[in-house]
């Protein structure tokens, strides 16, 4: 794709070349080139089916606990492979961390939610793990709601709470990359304008790449956005550029709402 | 004329069918009301602390007490750890439509249906025949110790005639968690093993107790597999070691009613061991369905 090169001016944080994903005998996606601008939200558009989510967990190795998934191409990470001989998928997944499109907070305490990565990391410092719990749960803007509850069950939290939560447990590792999907679409408005406003926020630390349904969220929250249909990338620029005038008809009809 | 008949016809099928249900219970109430009427006089603290004497018609029980909860220790030590690990590799690990993993699963069903007395031969053959007079070759010159009907093989015999039921309600347990919570642990680094330790095994616990304890206690009360490989007629002491014969209730039950010299004097004797051996397996079973019922409350009151 020609388009990925003039879309990021910035430090590139994930680059994807000729990434194509199979599902046994099927390609469900690519062959798919882009770059993922440092320290920016990316936004994944399409209708489903169209190999957004396919795309995203191909960026952290989500896509190997499929079986029969198999993966072609390269993607680096600050120009590190990702896949190849001796890269360890878990290793991957500590720098590029997921948050879900239903919450799956663990039925354990608030406070164990978030220590989980840290202590699955071999971190036993309990001061340390305290310290690290609290700047998570504070940068995913949940700190103040929970704090006098951290040893209460998160299931106990509301359902925007609960996405937010899952945010500060995939902070607490501290990633480079945050990739979402769909992380508002179980949410009523105003738990996802929070959530929105978060991704605002997150981007001046992560690097965050969100597939989302909803085309005025990716408006909202995004510096880039990628239009996907059948597995193929049709467009990828700035999201004004996508959103204002597109290059593609294809893009355009979609963005339009006359299908998908 | 029609709707008088099918009303006829609907209210003879309830009756039938509460008839039939009625008969369950009355079955259950008449074997507890007699073992219990007639169990209960007997049922003293010198019966349950004392050994059989004068040919088994005096005295109490307490060798087949003892036997019986040791060899439901030792039976649980070996089959939960093998039914769990079993069950974690086919729900966790294993290819779900991988030959291996469909050959373990056709080898567990029908494991689940070999006959208990099959299971008994199985353990004289293989852990006291081949095993136990292995280990003395090589350990004890040729002695006998471990190549003679003894707990640990029993024990043994009991944890593979329970092992299926382990492996059924272990991976039923897995499987009741959802997949998200694995995703959500692989994404932040976790390995599979870290997964399971950690997010799957927890929450699968109280399903795996309860499935567990009632497979514990159908073994309980099993005598066909012990008869060859450890169950005593009668012995003087407790066993001491795992290479000891135990006395054991249901099989102290059967000798009682089929061996005794005077069977009057032994009767009140077999009605109080059945009646203890019953209480032990109800013992067991309410403690399933008490870990069962927290667990659920546990759930309910998280999700409120």
């Amino acid at each position: 794709m020609d388009a990925a090169a003039s879309a990021t001016p910035t430090p590139i944080s994930l680059s994807v070349r000729d990434l194509s994903v199979f599902y046994g005998p099927k390609r469900a996606l690519g062959p798919v080139s882009m770059d993922i601008a440092e320290k920016h939200v990316t936004a994944l558009i399409g209708p489903s089916g169209c190999g957004k989510s396919t795309f995203l967990r191909s960026l952290n190795r989500m896509n190997e606990l499929i079986l029969g998934c198999r993966v072609e191409g390269e993607v680096t990470l600050s120009g590190q492979p990702i896949y190849g001989p001796g890269v360890d998928a878990v290793a991957v997944r500590r720098r590029v961390g997921m948050v879900f499109q239903k919450s799956n907070p663990f039925p354990k305490s608030i406070f164990d939610n978030v220590a989980y990565g840290l202590r699955i990391g071999g971190l036993r410092d309990r001061s340390e793990v305290a310290g690290r719990v609290e700047r998570a749960l504070g940068h995913a803007a949940l700190w103040d709601e929970v704090k006098e509850r951290l040893n209460e069950s998160a299931l106990g939290l509301s359902g925007g709470q609960q996405q937010r939560l899952c945010i500060a447990r995939a902070l607490a590792v501290e990633p480079e990359v945050l990739l979402m999907d769909e992380p508002a679409s179980a949410l009523d408005p105003i738990a996802t304008a929070h959530i929105e406003e978060l991704i605002h926020e997150l981007a001046h630390d992560y690097t965050v790449v969100i597939v989302t349904h909803n085309m005025q969220q990716a408006a909202r929250v995004s510096d880039h956005t990628a239009f996907f249909y059948m597995g193929d990338l049709v467009e990828f620029d700035r999201t004004n550029v996508i959103f204002t005038r597109p290059a593609q008809p294809r893009t355009e009809d979609y963005i339009t709402g006359r299908f998908g | 004329m029609r709707a008088g008949r099918r009303r006829i016809g609907d209210a003879a099928l309830a009756l039938g069918t509460g008839l039939c249900a009625l008969l369950v219970l009355a079955i259950l109430a008449v074997i507890l009301g007699d073992v219990a009427i007639h169990g209960t006089p007997h049922l003293t603290l010198g019966f349950l602390t004392q050994a059989p004497r004068d040919g088994m018609t005096a005295g109490g029980i307490f060798p087949a007490i003892f036997g019986t909860v040791a060899l439901v220790v030792l039976m649980s030590l070996a089959v939960l750890p093998a039914g769990v690990a079993t069950a974690i590799y086919l729900s966790e690990y294993a290819n779900p439509s991988g030959r291996l993993t469909r050959l373990v699963r056709v080898a567990v069903n029908n494991l689940a249906g070999v006959p208990s007395i099959v299971f008994g031969l199985f353990g004289l053959g293989f852990f006291v025949q081949f095993v136990g007079v292995g280990i003395d070759k090589v350990l004890y010159g040729g002695d006998r110790v471990y190549g003679q009907p003894a707990l640990v093989w029993a024990a043994l015999t009991m944890a593979v005639l329970t092992l299926p039921v382990v492996i059924v309600a272990t991976e039923e347990a897995l499987a009741a968690v959802p997949r998200e919570h694995r995703l959500a642990s692989a994404a932040l680094g976790a390995t599979r093993f870290e997964t399971v330790l950690r997010v799957v095994l927890p929450q699968a616990m109280p399903g795996i107790l309860t499935g567990t304890i009632l497979a514990i206690s159908r073994g309980a009360g099993e005598v066909a597999p012990i008869l060859f490989v450890g169950a005593a007629y009668f012995l003087p002491k407790l066993p001491t070691s795992p290479h000891d014969q135990f006395m054991h209730l249901g099989y102290h039950v059967y000798v009682l009613s089929t061996q005794s010299p005077d069977v009057d004097a032994t009767r009140p004797i077999l009605y109080a061991t059945v009646l203890v051996l019953l209480m032990l397996t109800f013992a067991l079973n309410f403690t399933a369905v008490l870990v069962r019922s927290r667990m659920r409350r546990r759930h309910a009151g998280v999700a409120a």
